[in-house]
């Protein structure tokens, strides 16, 4: 088993479906045409097509969830998770990740250009929900030919969309691996998305969401983010990380960045403001306020699921709380869905569905053998 | 359904051998791991708070192997216990066997035996119960045994299992 196997160089795909003839019809009742999704696509389709596997990404992320791009350094942001001997081993299964709509990463979003006027959509383009994200998500399962998934899993916003899965076409999903996730945003995760809009609407850049031609609101979009970066750790991984480091060994006695953190707080705001738009960041946080699969919108009375589920979440992230997972099994438990519940003893906070690769591979590998196989592979893992 | 289901092992046995459909809940951590290595579904958590949801009768038989004397409020468990399941397996070491028995009398020591292997100081153990003990409780709380099995040192024992029982396995309902 190669350990450190890497899927190699990857290319993105673009699939385009929606034309004016059909439209993509949202939750909110109000259509979009055409939609592009982004996607990548790593191992091989086996002939039965029954190895396949979605990945989603969480707020931030996109198609690049393996593998590198040509001439870039970094890898995708799940690449500890995916590639040969990983958790997801790209030798077994095939693995899709797409962009969610919304996004600005080669999916229809905001900052696509609206067919109609030939300029950028911007807050004409119309309000999105999990379940429209997944929906379009459909559409390129579709294009592949797959009729059922081995698995749909992701971190935070991707474990919600995972969980949509379940619950708009549950019999097309074989197993769901939701992580860092839950069932519903809850009053201080709606707070946080809150603040965050309201710092980039609040910069004057933003235009009511009009800034295309003049650049982005970088102030409020860069505070945005530096909200987010603190609920994604935890007081214990900042005290690892920067405890009360000065940047320069003394106080400066002004409002430079004195401490680490600040400087990593504000290198990260600055960063972000490079990759991402801010109109794509309103919409997709509103996307997770509006999620809501709590009092039987997950799977309906009476309705038995074969799906297999593996909850994951983590001691020590306060963001999507591990009550929050707790809640999801307890949902299984009522509908007495095949499902496994387990909270891994991480310090890393919300981060750490991309940091704990260790337990999470051992969890998921075994599960997905199980999913596949049943019971015999359990003592052996050569297949 | 096995509540404190530690590394999987007589879930696995059951789900292989009898085609069982099982289910498990453990706390420790590494026992968990243990039990996805095998395949099987389970839940971390702690075994008494973790049975409300689970609609009535929603299991043939719920196992308390070795589990029933670490647990707080026994009384609450065992109805939790039937209300989701027809029939309970309970598992656990007598206190009164007869080497536990000579520890005590003859040397004034807190008995350690092949089931209660531990020091009064690092035992997991929060009841101290015997065979008989447990058929008082039984009665006591109008619970039907169906079935009671002792293990000894060598096997099976039938007769004075109060006294020769190192293990009791007792299968009861309502």
């Amino acid at each position: 088993m190669n350990k450190n196997g890497s899927v190699g160089v990857v290319k993105t795909k673009y699939f385009t479906f929606a034309e004016p003839s059909g439209p993509l019809v949202l939750e909110s009742g109000r259509v979009l045409s055409p939609v592009t999704l982004a996607y990548e696509t790593y191992g091989t389709l086996n002939r039965d097509k029954t190895n396949a596997i979605l990945v989603a990404h969480a707020l931030s992320g996109d198609a690049h969830a393996a593998g590198f791009h040509k001439g870039e350094s970094g890898p995708g942001w799940w690449d500890v998770m995916i590639g040969p001997g990983k958790a997801f081993d790209t030798d077994r299964y095939f693995v899709i990740c797409s962009n969610v709509i919304g996004g600005c990463k080669g999916s229809t979003g905001p900052s696509s250009i609206n067919p109609l006027t030939g300029k950028p959509y911007g807050l004409d383009f119309p309000v999105i929900t999990i379940a429209d994200m997944v929906e379009a998500q459909r559409h390129l399962v579709d294009h592949l030919g797959i009729e059922k998934l081995l698995c749909v899993t992701g971190g935070s916003m991707g474990g919600m969309q995972a969980l949509q899965w379940v619950a708009s076409y549950g019999e097309r999903v074989r197993s769901a691996i939701p992580i860092a996730a839950a069932l519903k945003h809850s009053p201080q995760q709606i707070a946080f998305d809150e603040v965050v809009r309201q710092s980039i609407m609040a910069d004057p850049a933003w235009r009511q969401g009009e800034y295309y031609e003049h650049g982005q609101p970088e102030k409020g979009l860069a505070v945005a983010r530096m909200i987010g970066h603190i609920t994604f750790m935890s007081d214990q991984s900042m005290e690892e990380k920067f405890s009360r480091k000065l940047k320069n060994g003394q106080y400066n006695f002004d409002f430079a960045a004195d401490f680490e953190v600040e400087g990593y707080l504000r290198n990260r705001g600055d960063h972000f403001v490079r990759r991402f738009d801010a109109n794509s960041y309103l919409y997709i946080t509103k996307a997770m306020d509006y999620f809501d699969l709590s009092r039987g919108r997950l799977i309906p009375n009476g309705k038995v699921l074969s799906t297999r589920f593996l909850v994951i979440s983590f001691k020590s992230d306060w963001l999507y709380p591990s009550y929050q997972s707790q809640e999801i099994a307890r949902e299984l438990k009522m509908k007495r869905a095949d499902a496994t519940y387990c909270e891994l003893p991480s310090t890393y906070g919300h981060d750490a569905f991309l940091l704990e690769v260790e337990e999470q591979t051992t969890l998921i590998r075994h599960f997905l053998d199980k999913t596949l196989n049943g019971y015999h592979v359990a003592e052996s893992n050569d297949i | 359904m096995d509540l404190g289901c530690g590394n999987g092992d007589l879930l696995y046995l059951l789900a292989k051998e009898k085609g069982a459909k099982v289910q498990g809940i453990e706390l420790n951590d590494s026992a968990i791991y243990e039990c996805v290595k095998k395949g099987l579904s389970v839940f971390h958590g702690d075994i008494e708070s973790g049975l409300a949801e689970y609609p009535d009768q929603s299991f043939d038989y719920v196992i308390l192997n070795q589990s029933l004397q670490e647990v707080k409020k026994i009384d609450g468990l065992i109805h939790e216990g039937l209300r989701i399941g027809g029939k309970i397996i309970v598992g656990f070491p007598n206190f009164a066997y007869l080497w536990a028995r000579w520890m005590l009398f003859f040397r004034g020591k807190a008995p350690i035996t092949p089931s209660l292997p531990y020091r009064w100081y690092d035992t997991p153990n929060l009841r101290f119960l015997s065979v008989s003990d447990f058929k008082d409780f039984c009665r006591e709380k109008n619970l039907k045994v169906k079935e009671a099995h002792y293990l000894g040192k060598k096997g099976r024992i039938l007769y004075w299992a109060n006294l020769f029982a190192l293990n009791a396995i007792f299968v009861v309902t309502k």
